[in-house]
């Protein structure tokens, strides 16, 4: 019996959204007196044990086959399936990312269970189920549920969850997995991947401008552009803007956009739409510039200036520019 | 290149979000309708496919009588048939919903119109974001499935389809028949024209009565999570405003 984590390596040690999943699936683990192990995906020698351990994992699984030449997804749920049966898992546990989410929708289909998406947390409850709440509309909304399934599987909104190392770190036993895969498993794999140059990446940048239908149109992004150039900051925008082509929808912040992770999010003529504020439930600070002072935006900011973008970020820029010039 | 694409009626959301007095919905007495954002470009790219390679497009739903007004959207930005997976207004859960779809789809492959080449789905349904339902799909039809897709070419029986993974861009070959799912941004949804509203009014929708079946997975209710910061503070209007916003700014130490 255990809880199972599926977590990825990101450089030499494990990914941020990992770490989020494992503090969710110890809470679990705790709740229904198992243990915690996880899987990780790749040659056993790189396993990063040590981190794995002081994030309270008993056991580690790696899971290597000759034939994982590059990611298949239904080569991964296939192995993870057959993981699930032979740990005689109670739950299994993957971050909401989009590999994520595709992992275990696979593990879903391939052992007919029930799978509960975008859950911020789970508890055991009696006979053997597990209450659970789990995000709607991008986190919007909550959902209170219950799962009952022999495995539980889940999917974690990392953003709602943080991640914390265990208060008594655990020595992982390391166990080196083969899996039985079925013919045409590795059919549908990534045959390509490459790395693309975008700029300052919207998804991690440390300052976002934002700008919505109150810029006016393709051209009214000139300030926010030489805004966002002297501060280093990403451009994104709201659905409205990239709905009418006046950007690309690569700039999109929002639920069918970019999540934003910055520490100031500058929303520029943004009303504040449950579709766009999904995507900046990571911003630390929010400052809206608005005309309208009973636009939605203005209640989930926490300064704002009421007034016309076209004057106030010109007006921004130049006392910027003359504090910098300034000895 | 026949194409079925799958979408869902869901609220109209603003700025605002509402549950219902029971917890069991959200409140639309004042929002209307529309489909998931990523399902509209799912239609408007098999539209694109089957104006560049000949074929039908058939939209197909899973919900209330009303969701024919969803698909009658659909039928209005160019697709040529609709079916109506007519429900009694409970929530179904991605099980089932897969189930129903599977159905259709098996059905459609043994009559005179043939399989579809290509079911195409939005990669997340806007309301329950369960990321599931085309999986579900393609391995009831035990065809092979890419999701989350931005870029898709289809060449003779093959569809070579493009997303982006932590910044990198991967590649999935896939034969068709398949199942994949899309994201918003693969293409800019045209507006319906006037004659597509026209014919999308007088379309014939076939409707199909699933039975609704219960899943382990239960919803007990819904509610709006507290918020942090309940009223911005004001930093003035204009102009005016730029000392108070550039000190603000300070404070948060990103200014160069």
């Amino acid at each position: 019996m255990t809880v199972l984590c599926l977590v990825e390596r990101d450089g030499d040690g494990l990914a941020d959204s990992s770490l989020r999943v494992l503090a969710f699936g110890r809470e679990l683990a705790q709740s229904s007196g198992t243990g915690l192990s996880a899987a990780v995906f790749g040659p056993a020698a790189l396993a990063p044990t040590g981190e794995l351990g002081a994030h309270g994992v008993a056991d580690a699984y790696v899971i290597d086959s000759p034939e994982f030449t590059a990611y298949a997804p239904v080569a991964w749920a296939r192995a993870l399936s057959g993981l699930a049966t032979d740990t005689s898992a109670t739950a299994v546990i993957a971050a909401g990312s989009d590999r994520g989410s595709e992992l275990m929708a696979h593990l879903a289909a391939i052992t007919g269970l029930p799978m509960a998406a975008n859950c911020v947390s789970a508890t055991a409850a009696a006979g053997g189920s597990c209450r659970l709440v789990r995000q709607r509309w991008a986190g919007s909304l909550l959902e209170d549920a219950t799962l009952d399934a022999a495995t539980a599987l889940l999917t974690v909104a990392v953003e709602a969850v943080a991640a914390r190392p265990a208060g008594v770190p655990a020595v992982p036993r390391v166990h080196a997995v083969e899996p039985a895969l079925a013919d045409g498993d590795t059919d549908i794999r990534a045959v390509e991947s490459a790395s693309r140059d975008t700029g300052v990446s919207l998804a991690t940048a440390r300052v976002v401008i934002g700008g919505g239908r109150g810029v006016g149109g393709p051209e009214g992004f000139a300030p926010l552009e030489e805004l966002a150039g002297l501060l280093g900051a990403a451009v994104g925008v709201s659905r409205v803007v990239t709905s009418q082509g006046w950007r690309p929808h690569t700039q999109q912040v929002g639920q069918t956009g970019t999540r934003i992770t910055p520490e100031l999010y500058l929303a520029c003529g943004i009303s504040g739409a449950i579709q766009h504020m999904a995507g900046c439930l990571g911003a630390k600070h929010i400052v809206a510039i608005n005309t309208d002072p009973g636009a939605p935006i203005i209640s989930r900011a926490e300064y704002a200036v009421i007034g016309d973008l076209g004057q106030v970020i010109p007006a921004l820029v130049a006392e910027i520019r003359k504090r910098h010039d300034q000895p | 290149m026949d194409i079925g694409v799958c979408v869902k009626r869901v609220p109209m959301v603003g700025g605002k979000i509402a549950v219902t007095p029971d917890g069991q919905d959200v409140d639309t007495r004042l929002s209307g309708f529309t489909v998931s954002p990523h399902e509209e470009c799912a239609v408007e790219e098999a539209v694109r496919l089957t104006e560049r390679l000949g074929g039908t497009v058939t939209v197909l739903t899973l919900g209330p009588s009303e969701a024919a007004d969803q698909l009658r959207d659909m039928l209005a930005l160019g697709a040529g048939r609709a079916v109506l997976l007519e429900t009694d207004g409970r929530e179904w859960g991605p099980i089932a919903t897969a189930a129903a779809i599977a159905a259709v789809a098996r059905s459609r492959a043994e009559s005179p119109d043939g399989p579809f080449d290509l079911l195409l789905f939005g990669n997340e349904a806007a309301d329950t974001g369960d990321y599931q339902v085309p999986v579900r799909v393609a391995h009831l039809l035990g065809v092979p499935c890419a999701t989350g897709i931005k870029h898709l070419e289809i060449d003779p029986g093959r569809a070579r389809a493009r997303r982006e993974y932590r910044g990198r861009e991967e590649v999935f070959d896939v034969p068709l028949p398949a199942v994949i799912s899309v994201k918003e941004g693969i293409n800019l949804p045209r507006y319906p024209s006037l004659p597509g509203r026209l014919r999308a009014k007088r379309a014939a929708i076939e409707t199909l009565h699933p039975g609704w079946q219960g899943e382990g997975l239960r919803k007990e209710g819904l509610r709006v999570p507290a918020q942090e910061h309940q009223q911005a503070q004001l930093l003035g209007s204009g102009v005016e405003a730029v000392p108070a916003l550039l000190r603000v700014l300070d404070e948060l130490g990103v200014l160069p």
